[in-house]
């Protein structure tokens, strides 16, 4: 990539670490050895995101995807690596800099209801932040809140309801219109259509579609479903037990996976084709991030595995221009 | 002979807001080994039918009069609460959404399946266990004798799914009801549940109703479909029939939704505004408001007709 990427992620490693509780050291006290539980949820990540581009983000639950989401949004602190945005270091950046960083990355979560406060009407849910951050005074929010939901196709009488008012399509606009509502260039969306019916979810993903075009937006867009992202994205990023296995434009990805864990989870992927078809599962289930296997952590699931899988963990190589794979089988 | 036969299906919910007509005149019938898919979004009484057929509709809601439920030839709706528990677990099974929802959090599995296979049988401990053990086997679950010993939270969601399979297998029933059974479930676990599932009912010729709002998961798996909207069958069919050559506008709809590689870098075809509420349907068709194609006929209620042969509509403007 020649031109500088907005988002770039090196080494990104997220521990979570749940330490020996009283109990548990009184009974160390007596020998018997509880150490404390250490889930490496997110492993080793390096990713770029450039301008304007959508970058969709997959895998089963428990891979990490999640947590990813919440460190590029800010939200959780990574335990290791370095994330850079727009050329310049998170970590190292000035106040100043910092807080326009925290404006520029909103998210939008999963469930609309959780993630709206049932107390507060919709003006005060989009219009606080705006308000706070000085975006807009105070004697111009309520012109400011229509605007926004204008944008997300709102009716701006919809300002003075409450959450609950809502549908759950209608919520989850809400939940756009309050992201939007911060100027931001960068969104992170968490499995944002997973909880809707499947005609509402065609609107909301409509809708993101066309925010991106007016806006310039650039999304983050992390689902476990593949036909939505396969709709959305330009590239995609494949996540297995909290590491990036294979990432590759779209189409690319989608016509030639190279990463047994793709070529299976595309296989698995009810199509809308009346053919009656016969189901031929993948073995197994994601194993604990608590006790991840040696190797290759597809290794224990993965029809092709030899030795070497099960001893040296495949480093992400190039196989293809712009597409990146760990797997073994590709230096045979 | 059909296992099934639902006529004229109507189970209303006698609220202090109004009367929720949840399912309001709903017709079909399911055959031996047949898997039909029950399609629908949030609200369109897919899953009240499912209940109404195993009889767990709770007040307000009541099944109305002028229904026919016929199992088997026996009418279900006329059956005392006794018979009802007695078919419901043997001849009728339920598989929720929600596998943690059918299984006891504080008794090991063993204990349910145990008891599961004694509420309608009686057989002694040791042969309902060896039940059980078949059951565990039969759905796919490796070392049965460890988990027999286990409790429902140390299996994974996946597993936790099959067990609660298993056990609506223990009796081997003639009709499975699933309610979205895999709408929590990881894509590589679906995929294991749908090979069990299609499996099961091809060998053992058990009728299955598959409620769900995804028709992608239906469509290489269901026989037939029936698409349901606001509590009425819009339309129904073989499987190959209502996804390729759909008539009904809101199927139309529901398929353009339906995100893939095709549609990448375009709008999907997206229906406009959002299902009514069961208390203030408007006269007519339901779906008239969302439609691109209403009529001034619309207002009047079309019927279920047979546009070609074994596949129905009901819409003034549906072409054979």
């Amino acid at each position: 990539m020649t031109q500088q990427p907005l988002l770039s992620l090196r080494g990104i490693t997220k521990r979570f670490v749940q330490r020996v509780d009283l109990a548990g050291r009184i009974a160390n006290a007596f020998g018997a050895g509880m150490r404390e539980t250490v889930v490496q949820a997110v492993s080793d990540v390096d990713l770029d995101v450039a301008e304007g581009e959508v970058v969709g983000l997959v895998g089963e639950s428990g891979c990490g995807k999640s947590t990813l989401g919440r460190i590029v949004a800010g939200i959780l602190p990574q335990t290791a690596g370095t994330m850079t945005w727009r050329g310049q270091d998170v970590a190292a950046m000035g106040a100043g800099d910092r807080h326009a960083w925290q404006l520029a990355v909103q998210m939008i979560f999963q469930d609309p209801f959780a993630s709206l406060n049932p107390r507060l009407r919709v003006s005060e849910i989009v219009g606080e932040a705006p308000r706070v951050h000085g975006l807009v005074g105070r004697g111009r929010q309520a012109e400011y809140v229509s605007e926004t939901l204008m944008q997300v196709g709102l009716d701006p009488a919809y300002a003075s309801r409450y959450p609950h008012q809502f549908s759950g399509g209608q919520r989850q606009r809400v939940g756009i219109a309050r992201a939007l509502a911060v100027k931001p260039a960068f969104i992170v969306c968490d499995e944002a259509v997973a909880a809707l019916d499947v005609s509402i979810q065609a609107q909301v993903l409509n809708l993101f579609m066309e925010l991106r075009q007016r806006l310039g937006l650039t999304y983050l867009f992390i689902s476990h479903n593949l036909a939505v992202v396969e709709h959305l994205s330009d590239r995609v990023a494949i996540m297995y037990l909290g590491r990036l296995v294979e990432i590759a434009p779209a189409d690319e990805l989608f016509a030639r996976p190279n990463h047994p864990y793709t070529q299976a989870l595309l296989a698995e992927v009810p199509k809308l084709e009346a053919a009656q078809r016969t189901y031929k599962p993948i073995a197994g289930e994601l194993p604990s991030p608590l006790d991840p296997p040696p190797g290759c952590a597809f290794h224990p699931r993965c029809p092709h595995a030899f030795a070497r899988c099960k001893a040296e963990r495949p480093a992400i190589k190039e196989v293809a221009p712009g597409h990146f794979s760990a797997c073994h089988l590709n230096d045979r | 002979m059909t296992t099934l036969s639902v006529r004229n299906l109507r189970t209303h919910f006698f609220t202090k807001e109004g009367v929720a007509k949840a399912v309001d005149g709903v017709d079909f019938d399911v055959a031996p080994g047949e898997i039909l898919g029950l399609v629908g979004e949030s609200g369109s009484g897919k899953t009240v039918t499912g209940f109404s057929i195993l009889g767990l509709i709770d007040p307000p809601g009541r099944i109305v009069e002028g229904s026919s439920i016929r199992f088997n030839g026996e009418e279900l709706t006329a059956a005392r609460p006794e018979r009802l528990r007695a078919i419901r677990g043997s001849e009728i099974a339920m598989i929720f959404q929600d596998p943690m929802m059918t299984l006891n959090p504080v008794l090991r599995v063993d204990t349910q399946m145990i008891e599961t296979v004694q509420a309608h049988l009686k057989v002694s401990e040791a042969d309902a266990r060896d039940r059980a053990r078949k059951a565990l086997v039969q759905v796919g679950i490796p070392s049965p004798d460890e988990r027999l010993r286990a409790y429902p939270h140390q299996f994974s969601g996946g597993m936790r799914q099959r067990v609660a399979i298993a056990i609506a297998l223990l009796h081997k029933p003639k009709l499975i009801v699933a309610d979205e059974p895999t709408t929590a479930l990881d894509v590589t676990i679906q995929g294991q549940i749908l090979f069990e599932v299609q499996r099961l009912c091809r060998e053992s010729g058990t009728a299955m109703i598959w409620v769900t709002h995804d028709l992608a998961v239906v469509a290489g798996l269901a026989d037939r479909i029936a698409v349901m909207y606001a509590g009425r069958i819009v339309e129904t069919g073989r499987t190959a029939d209502v996804i390729e050559r759909p008539m009904h506008p809101y199927t139309k709809g529901l398929i353009g939704s339906v995100p893939s590689q095709n549609t990448r870098g375009h709008k999907l075809a997206q229906i406009p505004g959002m299902t009514p509420s069961l208390l203030r349907l408007p006269r007519g068709c339901a779906f008239k408001a969302r439609c691109p194609i209403a009529i001034d006929q619309c207002n009047e209620m079309p019927a279920l007709e047979e546009h070609r042969p074994g596949h129905w509509a009901r819409c003034w403007r549906a072409t054979g």
